[in-house]
């Protein structure tokens, strides 16, 4: 079992899927306490969806990048600890402050994931990064935020092909990626999230 | 993590937990080389009484501090880009306009005279008992104080077109952005624009010359001046420019209706004008 203490399969409305306890968010159906995570809404939720080992545990601390308006941030506070969620697109972060407001672990900031130096007096070292930003360099963002996790923390980053070079083999992306994720990481698990999510791919790895 | 060096503050040093607004400044203006245990250090340094009380605070500093910065960005306002870059372009013109005034005048008895601000602000220094060269190097200061102004709206510009037009300014730059933004009249105009359009902006006079049926039909208005244009061969400067403007057109109707930032447009416009580009050598 992989799945992150928190997280469950559970009949929702006559399907299984993921599901977190917390309130509603995006207009999912709900069962009690529960409410369905939605993998094609959520990279996180395709990986775990998937079966992919993401080391984390329930009650991490958390910096995620590339939080837009909360959907896939919302779950993760449900069974993670304290989780700082870093968005800078003005739009999508007022959506965030909504769902953060009724969530006193979620930390919102309006910050550039390619300065961390703008948030490094705010955020402690974490035990996992969960990284979704598509934008291009997505494995030099990683790498720049690697400071922020424990030595034995855990990377979880999505790759979105498109992002980096809307032409090239989506393989050929992904693997110049893993290398410049090699100067500071270990990967641990490479997979890609079709069905999910199409020429995406899910890297799990631990600082070297 | 590993404070080798003495510590650098952490977002709550030097404020009172109860200020609100000083909390949240230190939030959005603070940054540190190094993450370090902030929850451990505040309450080290008593800031925070425990863990809880910590978390309370950051939750309540983090929320006020995004949302004071989204309603900022938020009332940005295209009228007020368009009114700038205007005042930018006139001031230019007009201190380039004077500055031939300095010039000329100032050749009447100095033959190293010469038409740029450089040489005007040496004028501008120059202040003799004579009342032709009082007048003079008043004007050249004048000159000087409007070149200094179009300096100081550029920058204005350069920061607010971001906030206005996210992703038309990554596209086109801040200027171009706010020039396209002007010249159709505000953002929403922009995003209603055919591409065809947009391509033409800014070329208006040659426009009408060809309707009335006496020149050929311009490629491109202001867009001339994004180097995916200027920088394409002439031949191929036409498929430049639609394309170009297509994304252009894109990008600003992603920020009227939308707001997302979309970095991939970027890319999508390389791609677009390095095979175009490419053509050339088929
Ligand atoms: C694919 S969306 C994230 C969706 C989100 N993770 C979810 O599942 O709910 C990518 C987000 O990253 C943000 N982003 C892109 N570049 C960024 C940067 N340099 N700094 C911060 N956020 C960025 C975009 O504004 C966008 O909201």
């Amino acid at each position: 079992m992989t799945l992150p203490e928190g997280v469950e399969h559970r009949s929702i409305g006559g399907e299984t899927g993921l599901a977190t306890r917390g309130d509603p968010v995006y207009g999912e159906p709900t069962d009690g306490e529960w409410r369905r995570w939605d993998p094609h809404r959520s990279k996180l939720g395709a990986m775990l969806t998937k079966d992919i080992d993401t080391g984390l545990a329930g009650d991490d601390t958390v910096l995620y990048l590339g939080a837009a308006s909360g959907t896939t941030v919302s779950h993760v506070v449900d069974f993670a600890g304290p989780t700082y969620a870093v968005e800078f697109a003005a739009r999508p972060m007022r959506d965030l402050l909504s769902v953060a407001e009724s969530r006193d672990r979620l930390f919102p900031l309006l910050k550039d994931v390619r300065s961390p130096e703008t948030y490094a007096h705010v955020v402690e070292p974490v035990d996992a990064i969960v990284q979704d930003v598509a934008t291009r360099g997505q494995a030099r963002v990683a790498v720049e935020n690697r400071q922020f996790l424990h030595d034995d923390g855990q990377l979880v980053l999505a790759i979105k092909a498109r992002s980096e070079d809307v032409t090239r083999d989506p393989e050929a992306v992904f693997q110049d990626a893993i290398e410049t994720l090699e100067e500071t990481y270990e990967i641990l698990a490479t997979e890609r999230l079709e069905p999910y999510h199409d020429d995406h791919l899910a890297v799990v790895a631990q600082p070297e | 993590m590993n404070a080798r060096n003495p510590p650098e503050p952490g977002w709550f040093v030097g404020v009172e937990p109860g200020d609100v607004e000083a909390v949240a400044r230190g939030i959005r203006d603070g940054h540190a080389t190094e993450s370090s245990d902030w929850p451990g250090r505040a309450l080290e340094s008593g800031f925070a009484e425990d863990e809880e009380e910590y978390y309370e605070l950051l939750h309540g500093a983090t929320i006020r501090a995004a949302r004071a910065e989204v309603a900022r960005r938020e009332s940005a306002d295209d009228r007020q880009l368009a009114h700038a870059i205007r005042a930018l372009d006139d001031c230019t013109r007009t201190s380039n306009e004077i500055a031939e005034r300095v010039a000329e005048w100032a050749g009447t008895h100095d033959e190293d005279a010469r038409v740029d601000m450089e040489y005007v602000r040496e004028v501008a220094e120059g202040a003799g008992e004579d009342p032709v060269e009082q007048r003079l190097s008043a004007l050249a200061t004048r000159t000087a104080e409007l070149d200094d102004e179009a300096d100081e709206l550029r920058r204005f510009v350069e920061r607010s077109a971001p906030d206005v037009a996210p992703n038309l300014s990554a596209l086109a730059g801040p200027v171009l952005a706010a020039r396209l933004i002007s010249l159709a009249g505000g953002l929403e105009a922009l995003a209603r624009m055919p591409s065809g359009t947009v391509q033409v902006l800014g070329a208006e006079d040659a426009l009408f010359a060809h309707l009335r049926g006496n020149a050929p039909s311009p490629k491109h208005g202001v867009i001339f001046t994004h180097e995916a244009v200027r920088g394409t061969t002439r031949e191929h400067r036409g498929s430049a420019a639609r394309a170009l403007a297509g994304k252009l057109t894109i990008a600003a109707r992603v920020d009227h209706y939308s707001g997302d930032y979309r970095p991939e447009l970027e890319a999508e416009l390389a791609d677009r004008i390095e095979r175009i580009r490419a053509r050339d050598g088929a």
